[in-house]
Order: structure tokens, then C-alpha cells, then sequence
């Protein structure tokens, strides 16, 4: 490892990006145990991004989230019980089981909202960056988009806009080279996302989104500047799913990757690459990582413990938290 | 009492609350020289700060709103032209409506959305004409529409210090007209519709820059001996229907007379509501005045074909009385 970095904050990487990978896991299990309603996407292989990332930020800073979101809720301080509970449909998750996978929020934890609809956080999240600047608070906002948001009308909306009122901002194009099935080989004429950057007006880079230390030096480096200059940031992390656009992809057999293409990523496995190195240069041992590991695996498993344990909310507690101020006759139900 | 201009009306009631409230900002295009004339003046009280013009982006800017508003602002976002909103669809029904209730509470989305001229003005075709707040108020968000300078003032105070995400509607028609309106700010409250004639022989729900036309309408059929009683909803979503109710229980006929589309319309809703709730009170079928199914044609002749006026609905009174079989 080249760059020097504290033991401390080596297993704070490490530990985040195992948290993220055994959740999801868990999370898979449970989905087809049928455990959890519905399906996910999973974050497995892109953990050194949001890793990376949120170890760069301050708690009190901003982040929107995307589809594929655990991830980035989980590293910018998330509770996994919490989150397990939202996954379960109990009243003790995130949002009481009336959000999902696709929309834990909690401005308590910094994040304005994981997001359904590919691209819409964006211009969401250029709106919280602009309640920073207006009301001269000293915070930093991550917008997370992938490679097939970057092809939305309302991201480029919004980055024009960002540029235009020096917002303290930063774009984290997570680059995994497929929206659903479609290749950036066929979806994009430009090699790197973060030259659109350009475009705007402000700066971008791409970076190896697979190697944790590249992306928090850089996050470090970047989020600091959009502090203390306001004005936004494309970084553009390029990266691996090694699973299907959503849990339950692989029955449909689609093909649009090659095994030895998924292979090669899982053998630059962001974790197993990070642990052997930090071994290798003496920062950590790997009894420590083992630690880390095995805390984790009980971790998650008192987490779905908590989660099955929260109660299962009323049915009709369906007709509630629809509005903030509330008045008689709305929401209406659909029956007499 | 001032007698002021409509638009006079909605200009003061925001710079009040911008005065009271240093979270209340507004965003839109074209506001720091103030196309509609709403904000005429606010960028050197407020400066740009606070009055944030934008490039021409409504989905974002749309989305901006949103962002802003669950991070602790109060954003008012000028749509200078009603057919915006079909932009910014998303960003309104998917986005801004959805996310409190997708957040289980958590989050709070306190904006408004001054569509600022819907309508049809006149000569303004297919895509400057539209009333589009059906397409709102089917995904459940909080709508009103003043139909009178007084309403107008006090119904947007009401929509910006609301904690969710409230469309209010400026009918085009409007704008220009001028009313009686107190100089000290005070609030109208959503949800309250108010009857403004009353009478005994049949119930009209008018809307917008419509309530006027019924006015005149009623007026008119006073000579023949008709008693009609004008019911202005002034919030489409929610709507007051306990005073409906009752109006419909004394008159027992019901005829709405909107202008905006006609299938699945604001029209249509409160047509199924009354079918429901006081079918029988009524001496005679439900009637209708709206637009046509079709967007707004370009000649005169034809705009004025598709749209409803007071001859549409005198005619639909007077054939409701032809009918009567009591």
C-alpha cells in the first residue's frame, strides 16, 4: 500500500465494506426464502465506492441515494437492524415498512432518500445543496447515480444548475457498466463519464471504483475542496455488480455478461484485495480482520433477529403519513 | 377596503411571507424580471439569494424545490406556463408527493407550486391553454385555486406555511380582475369552500375564473325565477364537502361547471361523490360543463366551441328545469 493510512482508519474501510457485502447477503437469503416481500438490488462488488466515499464525510453531510442503495445507507452510518426491520415491512424500519429497500430515508443519518426512479435524486439532492448554501451551513452533498442515470435529462438538469450557484455538491457516478442489461458500450460514445464535467463547468475524474483507498483518498481530497470552494465535482468510480440488476435476475437467464467477465471482477474483489494488502504492508493483521468479520456475521445476525422480532404494522396503517399537515376527508380510502 | 388587482393580490401575499418567514425562497424562470409580474421588484428586497431564477429546467428545478424543502426551506416554485408541469411529472407525483409517505413520516416536503396562468387565455393553442390540475390531484396532492383577488391573497399564505407539497392555481382569466382585499396579511384556510350566492333551486359547483361566470349566470335566471346557489370549492384537493352537502341537500340538483377535461376531471369526481353520498336528495340527474376532450384549437371560433362558458351552462339550467318532475 502506497499511500500511508492509520490502522484505524484501515479497519474502518474494512469493516464497512463487510458490513456491506454480509447484509446483502443476508438480504439475499432472505429474499428467496421469500423473507422479504418484493425484491432488492444488491450492492455486492461496488462496496468500495460508497465505503470510500462516506468515510470522506461528516456526519452532519448529505448524501442521495439510488435503487441500489444499501450500500451507501449502511456506510454513511445506517443502522442494520433498522434497515433489516424496513426490509421486513415492521414498524420498527427506517420508515416504518411503508418505504422498502428502494426508499430508506432518515435525515438523522444525512440521507435525503435511496430512489426508485433511476436519475431522480439528482436534482433532489442539488435542492438540499442549495438549502446549504443559502442558509451558509459548512456541508457537503453526495449524489449517488450510476452509469444509466448519467443518460437522464433531469441529471444533466441538475448538474447545469449546481454549476450555475456553486453548490457544494458532489456527482459519484457509480460506473458498474450496465443499466439492467445495456453496456456504457453501447449506451455511451465517451470512455469516461466524468468528462461531461467539462460541459458543465466544473471539474470531474474517473477513478478505480474497485480499490477502497483510491476512492476514499480521492473522496477525501474532493469533498474537502467542495467545502471550501462550493463548487461541485464529477467522480466518476468505475465498478463491478457481480449479481443480476435485481435479486431474482438469474432465473431469467439473460446473459448480457460474460462468466469469465464476472469472474475477472470477483478475483479484484474490492475486500479480499484491501485485507491481503493491508496485511501485506503491516497495517493490520489478519486476526484483526477476522475480528472484524466474525463481529459483523453476529451483527447481522442480531439485526435480523431485531427485525423479526419488530411488529408487523396495522393494515390500516397504510391511510397514515401521507401528509405533514392534515385535514379532514384526505387521504381518501377506496371503498365505502 | 383596497380594491386591487388579482395578480396585486398574489404578489403581496408572497412578499408578506417572504418578509415573515427567511426560509421562503422562490425558484423558477424568468422571476428576477418577473415575466408574470408576480415578483416584480423582489430580487432588490430579497436579493438572489432568495429569488433564484433558473435556467429552463422544470423537472430539475422541480426536483431542486423538493431537495430544498426537506433540508429546511419553504421554496415557492413559479410555473410561468401551466403545461410545465407535464415536465416536471415526476419530479411532482413520483418525487414531491410520494416521499413523505414513503419515508413513513420522516421526511417533510413543505413546497408550493404557483401555477401561475393556467388556462386558456385566448389564442394561446394546444399546449398554453391547459388546466391540468386533475393529473395532481389524482395522485393526491393538496390543490387550490382562488377564484377571487380576497382568495387569492389569504389561500397562498395558507399553501406556504403548509408542511406538504400544495398546488395553487392562478386561472389566467383572473389575473387582471380586481377585488376588494384587506392590506394586513391573513389566511384563508384549505379545505374550505365557500357558497358565494346563496339559493334554493339548484346548486352550481363552479370553479376558478369560472365561479364569475356562474355569478352572472345566476343573475341572469334570477328574472326567470331560479334560485341558484354557487358553491366555490377554492381547494380542489381537500375538498369541502360537508358544505356541499349541504347545499345539494337543499337545492337537490347539482350541476359542475369546470374547465378542465372532462373524463376522469375535477368534474367527473365530484359528479361520482354526490352520486354517493346524496343520491337521494337529487330531483334530477347530475349535469356536467366542461372542456372537450381535446386540446385547446388554435381559431376562435373553435376555442370558444371546446371551452365552458355562461351559455353552456344557462343552457344546461334551463333543460335541468325543463325536465323536472316534481
Amino acid at each position: 500500500m502506497s499511500e500511508k493510512i492509520t490502522k484505524e482508519l484501515a479497519l474502518e474501510l474494512y469493516r464497512k465494506m463487510v458490513l456491506c457485502r454480509k447484509f446483502e447477503e443476508k438480504v439475499v437469503e432472505l429474499v428467496n426464502k421469500n423473507e422479504i416481500y418484493g425484491t432488492t438490488h444488491e450492492y455486492i462488488g461496488e462496496e468500495a465506492v460508497a465505503a470510500g466515499v462516506c468515510s470522506a464525510l461528516r456526519n452532519d453531510d448529505l448524501l442521495a441515494s439510488t435503487h441500489r442503495g444499501h450500500g451507501h445507507i449502511i456506510s454513511k452510518g445506517g443502522d442494520v437492524r433498522y434497515m433489516f426491520a424496513e426490509l421486513l415491512g415492521r414498524i420498527d424500519g427506517y420508515n416504518k415498512g411503508k418505504g422498502g429497500s428502494m426508499h430508506i430515508a432518515d435525515v438523522g443519518i444525512g440521507v435525503l432518500g435511496a430512489n426508485g426512479i433511476v436519475g431522480a435524486g439528482v436534482p433532489i439532492a442539488v435542492g438540499a445543496a442549495l438549502a446549504i448554501k443559502i442558509k451558509k451551513l459548512d456541508k457537503a452533498v453526495i449524489s449517488f447515480f450510476g452509469d444509466g442515470a448519467s443518460n437522464q435529462g433531469v441529471v444533466h438538469e441538475a448538474m447545469n444548475m449546481a454549476a450555475v450557484w456553486n453548490l457544494p455538491i458532489i456527482f459519484v457516478c457509480e460506473n458498474n457498466q450496465y443499466a439492467v442489461s445495456t453496456s456504457v458500450k453501447y449506451s455511451l460514445k465517451i470512455e469516461n463519464i466524468s468528462e461531461r464535467s467539462k460541459a458543465y463547468g466544473f471539474e470531474g475524474k474517473t477513478i478505480d471504483g474497485m480499490d477502497v483507498l483510491e476512492v476514499y483518498n480521492n473522496s477525501k481530497e474532493i469533498v474537502d475542496k467542495v467545502r471550501y470552494t462550493s463548487k461541485p465535482f464529477l467522480l466518476e468510480c468505475k465498478t463491478y455488480r457481480y449479481s443480476g440488476h435485481f435479486t431474482a435476475e438469474k432465473i431469467l437467464n439473460l446473459n448480457y455478461r460474460t462468466e469469465d467477465e464476472i469472474n475477472y471482477y470477483k478475483s479484484i474483489c474490492p475486500i479480499l484485495t484491501f485485507a491481503a494488502r493491508a496485511i501485506e504492508d503491516g497495517i493490520c493483521t489478519k486476526k484483526e480482520l477476522d475480528d472484524i468479520d466474525n463481529s459483523i456475521i453476529n451483527q447481522i445476525d442480531e439485526a435480523v433477529d431485531f427485525a423479526r422480532k419488530s411488529k408487523s404494522p396495522e393494515p390500516s396503517d397504510a391511510l397514515n403519513d401521507m401528509y405533514a399537515t392534515e385535514y379532514v376527508g384526505i387521504p381518501q380510502k377506496g371503498w365505502v | 377596503m383596497r380594491n386591487i388587482y388579482y395578480l396585486k393580490a398574489v404578489s403581496e401575499s408572497l412578499l408578506n411571507e417572504m418578509k415573515i418567514n427567511p426560509d421562503v425562497v422562490i425558484i423558477g424562470e424568468d422571476i428576477r424580471y418577473s415575466l408574470r409580474g408576480i415578483t416584480k421588484g423582489f430580487i432588490d428586497i430579497f436579493g438572489p439569494d432568495r429569488i433564484i431564477d433558473t435556467p429552463i429546467s422544470e423537472a430539475g428545478l422541480t426536483g431542486v424545490g423538493t431537495g430544498a424543502a426537506i433540508s429546511g426551506l419553504r421554496p415557492v416554485l413559479e410555473f410561468q406556463i401551466c403545461e410545465f408541469i407535464f415536465f416536471a411529472f415526476d419530479q411532482l407525483v413520483d418525487q414531491a408527493q410520494k416521499l413523505r409517505y414513503m419515508s413513513g413520516g420522516k421526511l417533510k416536503n413543505p413546497v408550493t407550486y404557483l401555477v401561475a396562468s393556467s388556462g386558456a387565455k385566448g389564442g394561446m393553442a394546444g399546449q398554453h391553454s391547459d388546466n391540468p390540475y386533475p393529473y395532481l390531484l389524482h395522485s393526491g396532492m393538496k390543490t387550490v385555486m382562488p377564484s377571487t383577488p380576497y382568495d387569492a391573497k389569504g389561500l397562498l399564505v395558507s399553501a406556504i406555511r403548509d408542511d406538504d407539497p400544495v398546488a395553487v392555481f392562478l386561472p389566467v382569466n383572473l389575473l387582471g380582475t380586481k377585488g376588494d382585499v384587506p392590506e394586513e396579511q391573513y389566511y384563508i384556510p384549505i379545505g374550505k369552500g365557500e357558497i358565494k350566492k346563496e339559493g334554493d333551486d339548484i346548486t352550481v359547483v363552479a370553479t376558478g375564473h369560472l365561479v364569475k361566470t356562474a355569478l352572472e349566470a345566476a343573475k341572469e335566471l334570477e328574472v326567470k325565477g331560479i334560485s341558484v346557489e354557487v358553491y366555490d370549492p377554492r381547494t380542489l384537493l381537500p375538498l369541502d364537502r360537508e358544505l356541499l352537502f349541504k347545499s345539494v341537500k337543499k337545492t337537490g340538483r347539482l350541476i359542475i361547471f369546470d374547465d378542465s377535461n372532462r373524463t376522469c376531471g375535477f368534474a367527473a369526481e365530484v359528479s361520482a361523490i354526490i352520486a354517493e353520498e346524496c343520491f337521494e336528495n337529487l330531483k334530477s340527474p347530475i349535469s356536467r360543463i366542461t372542456r372537450a376532450d381535446v386540446p385547446v384549437p388554435f381559431s376562435a371560433q373553435m376555442e370558444s366551441f371546446v371551452l365552458p362558458d355562461k351559455e353552456k351552462l344557462l343552457r344546461a339550467i334551463l333543460k335541468n328545469f325543463k325536465n323536472k318532475g316534481d
